[in-house]
């Protein structure tokens, strides 16, 4: 990679106002930044702090209602204020885009070789044969299998990791200066994810683009930045080298992501530090440093006078916008524990696991769907096994974490077990009782005891009703009075951190962390013994998402609850996880105690899952081997032979003739690994990968 | 002015205190100027309706024997009098009573017939969902004008509500169609999901998150559907299958005026007009509530000015609704 000193991209004082009801939205307040050949910029900040709106102010796409002032100069020549036409031909060709959704990112009437040559002929003068011969050279590129046969496939024959990487073709198409990421990888599996940043560097070797990428995943940046900026309400708080940011940030807000993320290199159990509070409105910013009202070190200056992005004299190449930086950088305020963190409470039931009551068992847990076809006459053409023998249990005071990518059928298991299954071939017993014999009355009162919480707060609050509506809504069906009701909701308020005063509020006016709140009151209300949790976190910002898993943690030891856990960030279920199983093709592949299994995971799939989880540590980052698994994950309707998981196996390529044979024939039997620990693998042997 | 700092970042925290959606919907409403001047027709119809013949010097059932077939302004007939000598105003307001009424009760029936079918259909699904939209279809293809014709004047001497009922109950089935397909897609929500996990009933979630849920559609049907029904009502009365004497309504009144159109034309086009202004009404109420309830329809956004900054001083610019939720911070 070659850099010279002359920026293709130069950003300078970028301002960006949307009018709206309430009045002006200052979404970005000033940002500069440049970039040169072969670099990778790495913007990252939470909903909300304008760093999408910086990236679509670049392109120029952004409605035509927002102002935008400042300078954004691309090898010297003014972006702002050119047409859209002109801007059009810069688009494409100067400037690539890979977008969050790689599915509305491609029409899905035309090819994606059609999509592609338009891509390559609208800029560069190609007769139709080299246009095609050259996106035939750009799939090969970007690893989609096959390229021949594949060109002509419909953006919908794609899985979303190929059509990402289709996308990541188009933007390198012609040779662009700059390729601008906007959370790339944020709607795929993180097996997918490493795939798709490892093209993302291909790209980047082959054409020599400066990268802008915009994300919230402090791991991926890690992996891929050169230099990372931080913003926070529409500015930029912390600028500087990737190491310079991740190992000495001189700004508390930088430090308090940092410290929030969950990790799955810390083996250590404790409590998260969570960033109390929320952004400001960047309709009304008070005055002073925005972040001083979640500051734990803020004094009277910060709520006067907002500080300006400086040069840090300790770090080179640091800028940070903090009254208190220098403090913080020769030691006299300390960065470890600047941010209180609770203290974890332990559980103080009974300690062994076998003693505890049970309070669900699945056992060969069976969930098909038919496929068929034909209008009239409906016949089957075959079975989605969405989720084909599962067998667990959970105890009381125990949160059990089912991992797994999408389309592996932990959430049909969910739903499955919350439906209190009449007609299942295997059996799902709630607190001892069997659901196939339930009468209706038990029915209720397993209701009672099972609530779920979901994984987006906004969808599962009915956004009619008062949030005191909202949590007597279970009360009022299992037949509550009045008073008693009245007396619980406020009692449910302050147990999830909410104010009693609350309850006459309607769920948009809260943030999504409150919200999420709101969701796991609701379940609360009933006093259940298992609460099944949905992804509760993963539509939550890292802040906001280490406040939520303590509440849980909490609530857990407090009211002796059990979790039934589904969540597809390893990170956090190693946060909170007692035991896990993870599951590939609608079947626990290995499980037992979270330990054992982050440790020394013995299965080949869950080894290359938690190689791919990038860790927000650079230099860790950077020095580790991925396992990086081959295609994607089969469709449950054309289950492999044999082990399910040997067409993507990195083991099975290295087995002998004979050895593999097992692979394809014999469906591994989950076989003990140790006393609470077994994997599926004819060949399981235990690998440190974190 | 550190007070003020300190309290606004303690807010911070705090949800904001936004305005209702009740409220947001008023203030759209209260923009579309038609929708505003329906409301007002409409108001003032009924008060006159039913306050105005009070205070009349004549009465619908007196006949002022001297001003026969009399044209407006003689002999204090405001609207002129009919060959009976009735005056027009005061004939012509009665019938507009009836004719509101059954529109006001009409028009919301049908909607809530409308609405517990579609979503009882939608909801349940299997053959529930079949039985209702067989019952549906078999309705649509029957010739509802000639099956009321038939029916309503062997119940109407019974009660003129009975036939109401039959206008509302062939009213339902288009909106019906619309209603189940919302619910198709409202009753795999989490919230609905939550409910139903949470042990609700299922005519509670009906009632409490489906149909609150699709309120829009609804509250817009309704007042379009009172212009419908009084339409129909009209119609039928007009010829005879309707309101039967001694019971007026705009229809009958139509109908005796009809002949006379030419010669006398206030006989006409009195119960002609208020018919006319009763429809337009509940179109255009229809119009600016479905403008209030749809974020991204034009004739109810907000043009806000920018604040006086530098060069674009008083800037009138467009609000896209999508910017509020980025100020939520939900657009990442």
């Amino acid at each position: 990679m070659t850099s010279n000193n002359t920026p293709v991209l130069e950003v300078r004082d970028l301002r960006v106002t949307f009018p709206s009801e309430s009045g002006a939205v200052r979404a970005v307040r000033g940002i500069d930044f440049s970039l040169r050949s072969g670099e990778t910029l790495a913007i990252v900040g939470e909903s909300g702090s304008g760093k999408s709106v910086t990236a679509t102010s670049v392109l120029g796409l952004l409605p035509t209602s927002a102002q935008v002032t400042g300078s954004v100069l691309l090898e010297g020549r003014e972006l702002l204020g050119l047409s859209d036409t002109e801007m059009s031909k810069i688009r494409g060709k100067d400037i690539g885009m890979v977008f969050q959704d790689p599915l509305s990112a491609l029409t899905p009437v035309y090819s994606i070789g059609t999509q592609l040559m338009e891509a390559l002929q609208i800029h560069q003068n190609l007769s139709k044969q080299a246009a095609r011969a050259r996106a035939l050279e750009l799939l090969e590129l970007v690893g989609i299998p096959d390229p021949k046969r594949r060109i002509d496939a419909f953006p919908h024959e794609f899985s979303g990791g190929m059509r990402q990487r289709a996308v990541i073709a188009m933007a390198i198409a012609n040779d662009p200066k700059v390729i601008i990421a906007d959370e790339p990888t944020t709607a795929l599996d993180v097996t997918i994810q490493a795939q798709v940043l490892e093209v993302l560097k291909t790209a980047q070797e082959v054409t020599g683009a400066a990268i802008l990428m915009i994300t919230h995943d402090l791991g991926v940046v890690a992996g891929m930045a050169d230099n990372v900026t931080v913003m926070y309400a529409g500015r930029p708080v912390e600028a500087g080298t990737a190491e310079g940011v991740f190992y000495e940030p001189h700004m508390p807000y930088t430090i308090g992501l940092l410290s929030a993320v969950p990790r799955l290199d810390k083996t250590e159990r404790k409590a998260l530090t969570p960033l109390e509070g929320n952004p400001p409105s960047m309709v009304k910013l008070p005055k002073g440093c925005p972040f001083a009202a979640r500051c734990p070190i803020a004094v009277d200056i910060c709520r006067e006078q907002e500080p300006r992005l400086v040069d840090v004299a300790a770090v080179p190449g640091l800028q940070s916008a903090c009254h208190r930086a220098a403090e913080i950088g020769n030691g006299d305020l300390a960065r470890e524990g600047m941010f209180p963190t609770p203290e974890l409470s332990e559980w103080e039931g009974e300690s062994d696991r076998a003693s505890r009551p049970e309070v669900l068992r699945v056992e060969n847990l069976i969930k098909h769907f038919p496929l068929t076809k034909g209008a009239v006459f409906k016949r089957r053409v075959g079975t989605v096994k969405a989720v084909d023998g599962l067998t667990f249990d959970i105890r009381e005071g125990e949160t059990f974490a089912l991992v797994g990518e999408s389309g592996c059928g932990k959430t049909t298991t969910l739903l499955e077990i919350l439906d209190l299954p009449r007609k299942q071939e295997g059996s799902v017993v709630v607190l001892g009782k069997e659901t196939k014999t339930l009468t209706g009355k038990d029915r209720r009162g397993i209701r009672r005891d099972l609530q779920v919480v979901f994984q987006d707060p906004m969808a599962s609050l009915d956004a009619r009703m008062p949030v005191g509506d909202v949590l007597a809504e279970p009360l009022r069906a299992h037949g509550w009075s009045k008073e008693k009701i009245q007396a619980r909701v406020p009692e449910l308020l302050s147990l999830v951190g909410l104010l009693p005063e609350h309850a006459e509020r309607f769920p948009t006016e809260f943030s999504g962390g409150q919200r999420q709140r709101i969701g796991i009151a609701r379940a609360l209300a009933l006093d259940p013994k298992l609460i099944v949790l949905d992804e509760p976190v993963s539509a939550l910002d890292v802040s906001i998402q280490a406040g939520v898993i303590n509440l849980l943690d909490e609530l857990k030891v407090k009211l002796g609850l059990s979790y039934l856990f589904v969540a597809h960030d390893l990170s956090v279920i190693r946060h909170i996880a007692d035991r896990v199983a993870v599951m590939y093709l609608g079947r626990i592949v290995e499980s037992g105690d979270a330990e054992a299994v982050f440790e020394s995971p013995s299965h080949p799939y869950t080894q290359a899952l938690l190689s791919a989880v990038p860790l927000p540590d650079p230099r860790k980052e950077r020095e580790r081997q991925r396992i990086l698994l081959t295609g994607d994950l089969p469709s449950p309707a054309d289950v492999p032979s044999g082990c399910r998981f040997r067409t993507r196996c990195p083991k099975f390529v290295g087995l002998t003739e004979g050895e593999a044979e097992r692979c394809r024939t014999e469906d591994p039997a989950s076989t003990a690994m140790a006393a609470d620990h077994s994997a599926a693998c004819h060949y399981a042997a235990a690998l440190e990968v974190v | 002015m550190t007070t003020e700092a300190v309290a606004g970042a303690l807010a911070a925290d705090e949800p904001t205190k936004s305005r209702g959606r009740g409220q947001l919907i008023l203030r759209r409403f209260v923009r579309n100027r038609l929708a505003l001047v329906g409301i007002a027709i409409l108001v003032l119809l009924l008060l006159g309706a039913y306050v105005l013949p009070s205070i009349l010097k004549w009465q619908y059932t007196d006949n002022d024997w001297n001003y026969l077939g009399t044209s407006p302004g003689q002999g204090g007939h405001l609207l002129g009098t009919n060959h009976s000598g009735q005056d027009m105003l005061a004939v012509t307001l009665r019938g507009l009573q009836k004719s509101l009424v059954i529109g006001l009760i009409g028009g919301p029936l049908t909607t809530f017939i409308a609405a517990v079918v579609g979503a009882a259909a939608g909801y349940f699904g299997g053959w529930i969902d079949r039985a209702l939209m067989w019952g549906l279809e078999l309705l649509l293809v029957i010739p509802g004008f000639l099956l009321l014709a038939t029916i309503s004047p062997k119940l109407a001497h019974v009660s003129w509500l009975i036939f109401v009922l039959l206008l509302a109950a062939l009213g339902w089935m288009i909106t019906a169609r619309v209603v189940r397909s919302m619910t198709l897609t409202l009753k795999d929500r989490e919230y609905v999901l939550a409910a139903k996990y949470m042990g609700v009933g299922s005519m509670k979630i009906i009632f409490r998150h489906i149909l609150p849920n699709m309120a829009s559609l609804l509250i817009v049907d309704a007042a379009v559907q009172i212009g419908l029904i009084v339409l129909g009502e009209t119609s039928l009365s007009y010829f005879g299958f309707g309101i039967q004497a001694p019971d007026i309504s705009l229809g009958t009144l139509i109908a005796d005026g009809e002949p006379d159109a030419i010669t006398s034309p206030w006989m006409f086009f009195v119960p002609a007009g208020f018919l006319v202004l009763i429809g337009l009404c509940s179109a255009f109420i229809g119009d600016g509530l479905r403008d209030a309830f749809d974020p991204s329809a034009s004739g109810a956004k907000a043009k806000v000015k920018l604040p006086a900054d530098g060069e674009s001083d008083s800037q009138q610019v467009e609000i896209v609704s999508n910017t509020v939720r980025a100020e939520e911070g939900l657009a990442s």
